[in-house]
């Protein structure tokens, strides 16, 4: 019965009320759909960053990061990638060899990151021979293909199937140059990655540079089973002892740290939005008890117990937060629902956005895990906020208050 | 048997400063099926008398024993829970709670009894029957006129089964018609019930329907009358 008077309590004043819940449901609306967006896209950064850019693993001459000497190769790479190749944990391994160049178009040059691939072994690390809506991944040139970005495209003013020169020195110091032409332009919605990175068949590259096709400058390991990222890292490592085994998270900390610390941020929204709305509703429920001096003291006089008085009024308060944050989370939900397979478009912030590697097309995502937590954020804040003015109205003296005038 | 008995009370407030006695050596007992007034000026001391009475306040000094029961030395919980078994309160301004209907209301203290569900059904609807509010059990106060909601209120004080009533100028709001029909009702569930009631009350026609007028003045009783004539 206490329970049905709080929440009748709460429709007294349809119109204080209203304004509060719409307010909650405003808050929670804007805190679960700002979180979905904001995980979508900490996802799709991640997504692209991992199986588009990095992969899992990568393996590397201890030196090589340096200064990407062309002779800091790893030793026996073949015979490396082989036995990795066979690790039970192991979904697909790319050699990939790494030289440091310059590219030039009729228009203009620019430095860049060659990465020389087997395309076939490629597929089974990245997912990139998907991102190609330009041309064909490693098809439709005879000799030399070679795979660009988007911007670089853009950057040096070519198209497809246009004709590249590269500048670099082989492995005896030579300047030497070759040509190249464009198979396939590919799209991740990173600019800095698509300006930096080619790829080029290996065994062209080798050839280029004058080493053995089977030498390789880095390896690169895609794993069954991510959430098991670091104890595989650990064990290829404890079995490479002399070689650089990182994981994506020790290579690209950036992404690492998004991946650490996205939810925490989101908490943290959500958090200073609760914070906001908690002192409306201690506003709005101190108007309330004010206004009900007279009736709680009645309550009292009657013999309504403090515990049940204050429980009254903690639910009553409780269920106001709870309606307010219940429809905001439900139409937040329905909103990420209804974008998130067509997703939303930035893309009139997509060249900012882009450069710093982040898609203009964001896909919300809700997870049960994030929605539920929000729940009891919310719960908490209703339960904290009651507190004062519940125990505001234990301290009128039923005497007292039932011959107050309102 | 006597209901109430109340030896040497006082009541003195700015008790470290300038004394003010409120209530200065106040002796009576109320026995059970007495239909009690208790008058007075303003300022005489009734409305402290009555929140002593009723368990709402503690004496400086002296003794008030309900049932047998000592209540001047209870604490505040164990107050509430005795006010809540042991006295049925009427109040001059209704004071119903007004998100319930009037069977909600009535029933609503003995939910706090925890008396079981079958229970506090039965005794609501012959209590609303009792003070002639059958067919309005489903309405809201706000949708009774005053003396409805009054005698909805007695109602609701004669739910817990207290040992007496208490009313505060249970009239001051109602016009004559209304007053009349709530006095007559208060009257025949006393002489019918034995139910004990006790008010404090300016209205004379509240004073001509007690059978025992207790009167106060600065603190003190200063006439006690007996009528000792049941109504015919």
């Amino acid at each position: 019965m206490i329970t049905s008077i709080a929440w009748k309590n709460i429709w007294r004043n349809r119109v204080r009320s209203g304004v509060i819940i719409a307010a909650i449901t405003i808050g929670m609306f804007a805190g679960v759909f700002t979180s979905t967006f904001y995980k979508g896209w900490i996802n799709q950064r991640l997504e692209a960053g991992v199986e588009t850019e990095v992969s899992h693993i990568q393996v590397h001459h201890p030196d090589f990061s340096e200064n990407f000497e062309l002779k800091k190769f790893i030793p026996e790479s073949a015979k490396m990638a082989d036995e990795i190749a066979k690790m039970d944990f192991v979904n697909g391994v790319s050699p990939r060899m790494v030289v440091q160049a310059m590219i030039a178009s009729s228009e203009t040059g620019t430095g860049v990151k060659i990465l020389g691939v087997d395309p076939e072994k490629e597929k089974t690390v990245t997912n990139l021979f998907t991102k190609v809506p330009e041309g064909r991944y490693f098809e439709g040139v005879k000799r030399n293909p070679i795979l660009i970005g988007k911007k670089l495209a853009e950057k040096l003013k070519v198209k497809l199937h246009s004709k590249l020169v590269i500048t670099l020195q082989d492995i005896k110091g030579h300047l030497t140059s070759e040509a190249f032409r464009v198979c396939g332009i590919y799209n991740v919605g990173n600019g800095m990655f698509e300006e930096m990175n080619v790829f080029v068949v290996k065994s062209d590259l080798a050839r280029f540079v004058q080493l053995d096709e089977g030498i390789s400058h880095e390896i690169v390991v895609h794993l069954k089973d991510h959430d098991q990222l670091a104890q595989n890292t650990k064990n290829i490592a404890g079995k490479y002892k002399e070689s650089l085994v990182q994981s994506w998270k020790q290579m690209t900390p950036e992404l690492g740290l998004l991946n650490e610390y996205g939810n925490i941020y989101i908490y943290f929204f959500i958090i200073i939005i609760l914070l906001s709305l908690g002192f409306g509703i201690v506003n709005t429920m101190l108007m309330a008890v004010m206004e009900r001096v007279k009736e709680i003291g009645m309550l009292m006089a009657i013999g309504m117990s403090k515990f049940r008085v204050f429980w009254m009024l903690m639910l009553e308060t409780v269920l106001l937060t709870l309606t307010g944050g219940f429809l905001g989370i439900l139409l937040g939900v329905a909103v990420t629902l209804a974008t998130m397979k067509s997703g939303i478009d930035l893309s009139f912030y997509a060249k900012g956005l882009e450069d710093m590697g982040y898609s203009s097309l964001v896909f919300p995502v809700v997870e049960s895990g994030m929605i539920v937590i929000i729940g009891i954020m919310v719960l908490i804040t209703g339960i904290v906020a009651a507190i004062y003015p519940a125990r505001k109205a234990l301290k009128y003296k039923p005497a007292e208050a039932i011959r107050i005038d309102m | 048997m006597n209901v109430i008995e109340v030896n040497a009370l006082e009541k003195i407030y700015n008790d470290s400063e300038v004394k003010v006695f409120a209530l200065n050596g106040v002796d009576m007992t109320i026995e059970e099926g007495e239909f009690t007034a208790i008058v007075g000026p303003s300022g005489s001391g009734k409305t402290t008398f009555l929140n002593m009475l009723g368990g709402l306040d503690q004496p400086t000094s002296g003794q008030i024993s309900i049932g047998g029961t000592d209540i001047s030395k209870l604490s505040s919980s164990q107050l509430i829970d005795f006010r809540l078994r042991n006295i049925g309160f009427v109040f001059q301004a209704y004071n119903l709670i007004p998100v319930l209907t009037a069977k909600e209301n009535v029933e609503f203290i003995m939910h706090l009894q925890n008396r079981p569900k079958e229970e506090r059904e039965n005794r609501t609807m012959s209590l609303l029957k009792a003070v002639g509010l059958e067919g309005r059990e489903n309405s809201r106060p706000n949708k009774l006129s005053g003396g409805q909601q009054q005698r909805v209120a007695v109602a609701r004080a004669l739910a817990s089964k207290p040992k007496f009533v208490l009313a505060d100028e249970p009239t001051a709001n109602l016009d004559s018609k209304s007053t009349e029909n709530l006095l007559e009702i208060m009257e025949e569930l006393n002489i019918k019930e034995n139910i004990t009631f006790v008010f404090s009350t300016h209205d004379q026609r509240v004073v001509n329907k007690a059978r025992r007028v207790i009167t106060l003045e600065d603190g003190k009783i200063i006439s006690d009358v007996r009528k000792d004539i049941l109504p015919q």
